[in-house]
């Protein structure tokens, strides 16, 4: 059953992948790219990371609207009705993309692995917690202060006109 | 499965309610008609949906379009099925709270999907205008959310039903289920928040849908509007508890007085301009949310 | 379902968000291979968590910070192509060239 929909969300999320670039509309690409994302949180679902899952899909979906809204104001095009090509390196970067797969799949079968350290705990989200808010408190802390930052310089950047002139 | 079966039938007879008593007020502030006639005003809108020829614009993104309709009475389903509702939800998840927020999000892109794919102006400002309205009520919304899971201790409902036997979180936590009215109202597009879909931009999102594609939208929204309202009775108002009634009783009344809330300020209450909605949920709700927040944090902790 | 499997998967969604971030012109198109190699790394994360070290949430923190560092990326990228654009009218790498250096 896991197994099953397990591969059946991984076929989802490379073909949603593939689909990015493929497609022509740029509406459908971002939804495209929305399929893979929750694919990939689906399949966090079925190796019991319930809240970590839950909130790619959360997160992924409202960041996806958002990148719609901005797709469709800055490409020439956005709607795909007349389809171009908008590619530089196409081969090069194909043959790169190929080898890397190559390189990380094999190293994904070569490397001996180590056996699995303990059992899961109870809730995974109780232990997520205490982690973030206990050993793990320096990584929340400086994630929260890359948000600050970049709430300010995205703001500074954006905008061309000052708190008063609106 | 019974349990499945159970909520679907909840709501449609809810949905139905809140159409024809949304139908009955509307008609008293306009011309006459009788009760009968708002009860069926529902099925007649059915029947004159289902049988509609339909209409196709010029070179629509049917794909997209289909994905939209479908996916916007599917999340109402998908968050409906973790409410509990006097007695254990059918899929009974430690993080519900976050599946329910999650599925309620998925609004966003149905909304938008329909309304860029039917290639036309009106419907694609108002998939533009839920996104807006999207970015102002979602962060006091998750706030609101935090505090109740905060509160209970736990992001599953039953673990939050159980929480509230002594006091309801609707009265210790009174700005955080204000608040929830208010992103209730938004995230069903309904009422002062239905912008999206409003008679300025000749009827937003679905104005380009014809026939069982409208049919969809229509009982996507109603039905979001139950899940939100339903959502508020194990969130706020205790869930089932309540004396000699069953669980379930007291919980389908409990919804059917928010719901009735949510129409009754749908006819009274005018439109609200999503640009200065966002204004004030940045810089009112959100603090008003984080000191509800850090009130109910203290109580936890004593 | 094991491991390796995971590890397949991600390997894929990170080799084809490599091609769109090598291959493309258009800056928003480049930032969604981005997102697709971040892709990868959620789901690897997801991955060692559960076969590696379940006992310690350090695979759980990894994909908190993939999914923030995912939604920094396009904050800051969408910021930079407005200040591009408004700039020179510009959204595309390869007239953004100059800006090397």
């Amino acid at each position: 059953m896991s197994v099953g929909a397990f591969w059946a969300l991984a076929v989802l999320a490379v073909a949603g992948g593939v689909a990015v670039f493929v497609v022509d509309s740029m509406a459908r690409a971002t939804f495209a790219l929305l399929a893979s994302l929750l694919a990939v949180g689906g399949t966090l679902l079925l190796v019991d990371l319930h809240y970590v899952g839950v909130l790619v899909i959360l997160m992924m979906v409202m960041e996806m609207l958002v990148m719609a809204v901005f797709m469709i104001m800055y490409m020439m095009n956005p709607g795909g009705l007349m389809p171009m090509k908008m590619v530089h390196g196409d081969r090069a970067a194909k043959i790169i993309a190929a080898a890397v797969f190559v390189l990380l799949a094999a190293g994904a079968f070569l490397t001996p692995w180590p056996a699995r350290r303990g059992p899961p705990p109870a809730d995974p989200t109780r232990a997520l917690g205490l982690a973030i808010m206990g050993p793990r408190m320096l990584v929340m802390m400086v994630v929260g202060v890359a948000i600050l930052a970049t709430m300010v310089a995205t703001v500074v950047l954006a905008t061309h006109r000052g708190r008063y002139d609106r | 499965m019974a349990d499945a079966v159970g909520l679907l039938v909840a709501l449609v007879v809810f949905g139905w309610a809140a159409a024809a008593l949304d139908a009955g007020l509307g008609r008293v502030s306009g011309r006459a008609g009788g009760v009968g006639s708002a009860v069926g005003a529902p099925l007649r809108e059915v029947a004159r949906l289902v049988t509609q020829r339909g209409r196709r614009t010029l070179v629509p993104d049917l794909l997209l379009v289909r994905a939209g309709v479908v996916a916007l009475p599917l999340a109402a389903l998908l968050a409906a099925v973790v409410l509990p509702l006097g007695g254990a939800p059918v899929l009974d998840t430690s993080v519900g709270i976050v599946w329910f927020n999650a599925m309620e999000v998925c609004v966003w892109g149905a909304l938008w999907l329909v309304g860029w794919g039917v290639n036309s102006v009106y419907p694609l400002v108002g998939g533009y205008r839920f996104l807006a309205q999207g970015l102002g009520y979602e962060l006091p919304h998750m706030f609101a959310l935090i505090t109740v899971a905060l509160g209970a201790g736990s992001l599953r409902f039953g673990d939050v039903v159980a929480a509230q036997r002594g006091v309801w979180f609707a009265v210790w936590m009174p700005v955080a289920f204000a608040v929830y009215l208010i992103s209730a109202l938004a995230m069903a597009f309904w009422g002062p928040m239905g912008q999206p879909v409003g008679r300025d931009v000749a009827g937003g999102v679905p104005a380009e849908l014809s026939g069982a594609d409208r049919l969809l939208f229509a009982a996507g929204r109603y039905a979001l509007l139950v899940v939100v309202s339903a959502a508020a009775v194990p969130l706020f108002l205790g869930g089932g508890a309540g004396p000699l009634l069953p669980g379930w009783a007291w919980a389908a009344l409990k919804t059917a007085a928010v719901l009735g809330v949510l129409v009754l300020v749908k006819q009274r209450v005018p439109a609200v301009r999503m640009d200065r909605f966002t204004v004030f949920a940045w810089v009112v709700l959100i603090p008003l949310t984080l000191v509800q927040t850090l009130v109910v944090g203290i109580v936890v902790l004593r | 379902m094991t491991l390796q499997t995971f590890l397949l998967l991600a390997a894929a969604l990170f080799s084809i968000g490599l091609y769109g971030v090598l291959s493309q012109q258009s800056i928003v198109m480049l930032m969604m291979g981005l997102e697709l190699m971040i892709n990868g790394v959620i789901a690897a994360g997801g991955a060692f968590w559960h076969y590696v070290a379940p006992r310690t949430a350090d695979g759980q923190v990894l994909v908190l910070v993939a999914v923030t560092v995912m939604a920094l990326e396009m904050a800051m990228g969408f910021a930079v192509v407005t200040a591009i654009f408004r700039a020179r009218d510009v959204d595309l790498t390869d007239e953004a060239g100059d800006l090397k250096g």
